[in-house]
């Protein structure tokens, strides 16, 4: 069954905009980003929007919706009231640089910040054996889209732009966290501390464990309850735990 | 993730002037957040809910009275740690602080749970969102203008969340006791069970679940480990704690329920105002 729904898009770039108000057809199991297409196809042929595989995947339709951060192309119109505005913005957190499409630069900058995986020494590529309950966790993280949209809804960044040179945000302290339950990560035999790193080069103690980025997450990965906690957890043992350090001294043992 | 290729960097530099989603190079959106659900309900609910419980408990540790009702005490009052306390039939009544204290015994030991509530992963969520508003809600700007988390003095201090873990284990322990005593009677003979009995065994099953489902305990348990199949006792534990550990938000707030009914029972017990139902 179609109906006209109301939309509020903002249309602008980095020198200013507005939330302009549409009138648009919608048909039965339609996501948003079915209605921006048809924006473009009919009213609003300039408007950009970023876009590929609309099935939740490439993480590249993600927007803010009625103020909420979510992915354009897995947000059922069915959701949302068809008699209240739907309202679709750029995420927030990033710069703007049309319409609906922003630089995400951001986090490809804070991608290159965290170490690599370092491989095993004697151990050649096709070689590697894991368990799988040694790998499972990390798994979890893998499931990642890079859609970016708990970057965009973290509050250390979004309120505060003064700390994106200090803070990775969620995604990729869940790198360090994957990297760091790696089961033949050998960064430690290189002098990479990834634990101590994370606190202290890539602003774990920034995060307040609000969770929006756990809330905001289309993979759902729980990633404060499996990322960012067991990592503060890990930083407290290389940094505010004298029994770890003492029990590490006289007993090593590779955990 | 690092992959090797570079991509432009297109983005301005940071620059000095705050700003959040109103910066300079951000989209020009005057409203601080654009939802439209009730997104104030939840943390205005958590706030009025844990307001109420520090009113309470405030008023119950400073009270000094009706927190002994053979064979129940208050988990606000036990372990007695001072001499001060109304004779407690073989419970936990070791007034190693002496006589000097003259206050509310139950002061120096509400420190130790309320430390371990206060650091916890969940309740430090509900108050950074409830009271502080940091965020409120989830992209709805918060009020402030700076921002440091928790990488400095006070907040720093989060991470001896631990330590009061440890304390927790052993005051969950002595709760156990405090419940196991519900089964005398009033005179010490065992083979008793009253309403207070089960009000206490529930509350304890409550703390116990709450405090064995938290994130320092996972870690401890086995998420420290790198390699799980080294480890499969600690590996078989750590599942056990992560079930738990999902429902932790609830299990803080069972928790804090059950421990206020069950000075409350108590109370009404020991002042008169309600009999103990007696099964056997």
């Amino acid at each position: 069954m179609s109906y006209d729904a109301h939309f509020r898009v903002w249309r602008g770039d980095a020198d200013g905009g507005d939330l302009v108000d549409y009138t648009v057809a919608v048909n039965e199991g339609e996501v948003v980003l079915d209605v921006i297409h048809r924006l473009q196809a009919t009213e609003a042929a300039d408007l950009a929007v970023r876009w590929n595989c609309k099935a939740g995947k490439c993480g590249s339709c993600s927007a803010e919706i009625n103020g909420r951060p979510r992915l354009m192309c897995m947000t059922r119109m069915s959701s949302l009231d068809r008699d209240a505005t739907v309202t679709v913005t750029p995420m927030r957190a990033f710069p703007v640089l049309r319409d609906l499409v922003t630089d995400v630069s951001f986090n490809y900058q804070k991608a290159r910040e965290i170490p690599a995986f370092v491989p095993p020494q004697g151990v050649k590529p096709g070689e590697y054996r894991m368990r799988q309950e040694d790998v499972n966790r990390s798994q979890e993280f893998r499931k990642c889209i890079e859609c970016f949209l708990c970057q965009d809804t973290c509050h250390v960044v979004r309120d505060h732009e003064e700390n994106k040179p200090a803070f990775a945000g969620p995604r990729f302290l869940m790198r360090v966290a994957e990297l760091d339950m790696h089961p033949l990560d050998a960064a430690a035999e290189t002098g990479v501390d990834r634990k101590r790193s994370a606190q202290e080069e890539h602003g774990l103690g920034y995060c307040n464990i609000t969770k929006c980025c756990t809330e905001v997450c289309p993979e759902h990965i729980k990633i404060t309850d499996n990322a960012l906690i067991p990592l503060k957890e890990r930083a407290v043992d290389r940094k505010y735990d004298p029994l770890v350090w003492l029990g590490s001294k006289i007993r090593r043992r590779g955990a | 993730m690092a992959t090797g290729t570079d991509p432009r960097t297109t983005a301005p530099a940071p620059t000095e002037a705050p700003g959040g989603v109103h910066h300079a190079s951000r989209a020009a959106i005057p409203a601080r957040h654009l939802r439209i659900d009730r997104w104030w309900l939840a943390p205005a609910a958590t706030a009025g809910g844990l307001l109420a419980f520090v009113v309470y408990s405030t008023w119950r540790a400073f009270a000094n009275a009706d927190y002994y009702a053979a064979p129940y005490v208050s988990p606000f009052y036990s372990p007695c740690v001072a001499k001060n306390c109304v004779p407690m039939k073989d419970g936990a009544d070791w007034g190693v602080f002496g006589t000097w204290w003259s206050l509310s015994p139950a002061l120096l030991v509400l420190i130790f749970p309320l430390g371990f509530r206060l650091t916890c992963y969940y309740y430090r969520k509900a108050y950074y969102r409830g009271f502080w508003a940091s965020p409120p809600a989830c992209a709805v700007a918060e009020p402030h203008r700076k921002y440091s988390g928790e990488t400095r003095f006070p907040l720093i201090l989060q991470n001896v969340h631990r330590y009061f873990f440890y304390f927790a284990v052993l005051v969950a322990g002595i709760l156990t006791y405090d419940a196991v005593l519900g089964f005398r009677d009033a005179d010490g003979a065992w083979g008793h069970m009253g309403l207070g009995t089960l009000v206490l065994l529930a509350n304890v099953a409550l703390i116990w679940a709450y405090t064995l489902s938290c994130h320092s305990c996972r870690h401890i348990v086995g998420g420290r480990l790198r390699n799980f199949s080294k480890h499969p006792v600690r590996y078989r534990m750590w599942g056990w704690v992560s079930v738990l550990n999902a429902r932790h938000m609830l299990l803080a707030w069972a928790s804090l329920v059950s421990v206020a009914v069950a000075d409350f029972y108590v109370y009404l017990v020991a002042s008169g105002a309600f009999d103990d139902p007696r099964f056997f």
